[in-house]
């Protein structure tokens, strides 16, 4: 049965969004996005390299026309940098839809949420559609999609340290509330963080390192496709409700 | 100052001398680069790239160029 879901108006069926930094090479990072599924890749913009411009590109091993090139604004620290480079990145690609970070500090890479809600608006009106990275904050969150964020993407904990979801009660209420999908987006370390997230009835997950820093990416990226799949059927089926004591499987009458 | 045949220009934090008259697009063929695949910044103003070949370059311009690279 179908069970795909939408942004800003595309549908896409793999509910697992994948990072294309700190691989060993393209060619891995085209391997372990095959095998993850994903039909979304975040990118970064950055300055070509004008001293070897013969150097193989991103593009030639991860075809744009096939895989949606999600820009991204990791590295931004203020609503003008982000804001600057996203309209690069529409310029380069033509692409509306967008991934906003807008970061609070280096150590943490937490989210500036004042300046990731002025960046919302104003890029809203210049018709972009941001997927936008934030706190695990519900108000925040409300008035991001107010501001009209296209997606909600809360971190499950610090960027990179994959420490897996810090905040399922605070998660769960922005799934709860949210009109716009809900990713969880940072933090997964291995495939049951990956799960846990779908479990508590987000969209999709959103992840870089847990796949390229995985002794064996593509196997990892493989591992992730089928955690995003499982949380994500187990979320849809309805978990059973917990008890504090046992309760036996098989029937107490006609015990000998 | 050295007057010639040639512009001063800085693209991407690095300074250049270009022939005097090129287009944006040529200086791009010019650094090897695929202007399809490309986003330029003249002075803080996106180029659009439907203009790159008609856009000329003038003495003291600032450019930054970038692309696609692999991101989280």
């Amino acid at each position: 049965m179908d069970d795909s879901w939408s942004v800003a108006g595309r549908r896409f069926e793999s509910r697992l969004i994948v990072g294309t930094g700190k691989y060993r090479d393209f060619a891995q990072n085209a391997a372990a996005v095959e095998a993850s599924g994903a039909q979304i890749v975040t990118v970064a913009v950055r300055r070509v390299n004008i001293s070897d411009p013969k150097q193989p590109v991103l593009m030639d091993f991860i075809d744009p026309r096939k895989v949606t090139y999600l820009p991204n604004t990791a590295g931004c620290f203020t609503a003008e940098e982000a804001i600057r480079t996203l309209r690069l990145a529409r310029e380069a690609g033509g692409w509306t839809l967008v991934k906003l970070e807008v970061l609070g500090e280096a150590k943490t890479l937490y989210p500036d949420m004042v300046e990731t809600l002025r960046a919302t608006e104003i890029l809203a009106r210049e018709g972009f559609e941001p997927m936008v990275y934030c706190a695990d904050d519900p108000i925040a969150a409300k008035r991001l999609e107010d501001a009209g964020a296209v997606a909600i993407m809360p971190l499950g904990a610090p960027i990179g340290s994959g420490l897996g979801l810090q905040n399922e009660v605070m998660v769960r209420i922005m799934v709860e509330q949210a009109k716009v999908p809900v990713l969880v987006d940072a933090g997964v370390g291995t495939a049951s963080d990956a799960a846990v997230a779908m479990e508590l009835g987000c969209t999709g997950v959103l992840m870089n390192t847990a796949i390229a820093e995985a002794k064996d990416p593509v196997l990892m990226a493989r591992a992730m496709k089928l955690a995003v799949e499982s949380g994500r059927l187990a979320y849809r089926a309805g978990r059973m409700g917990k008890r504090r004591y046992a309760d036996p499987s098989s029937p107490l009458a006609g015990l000998i | 100052m050295v007057y010639d045949d040639t512009f001063s220009i800085t693209v991407n934090g690095e300074h250049r001398r270009v022939p005097k008259g090129i287009s944006i697009a040529e200086l791009a063929l010019e650094l090897g680069l695929e202007p399809t695949r490309v986003a330029v910044e003249r002075n803080l103003e996106i180029v659009p790239r439907s203009t790159l070949a008609d856009v000329k370059v003038e003495d003291g311009d600032d450019y930054e160029i970038v692309t696609f690279v692999g991101g989280g």
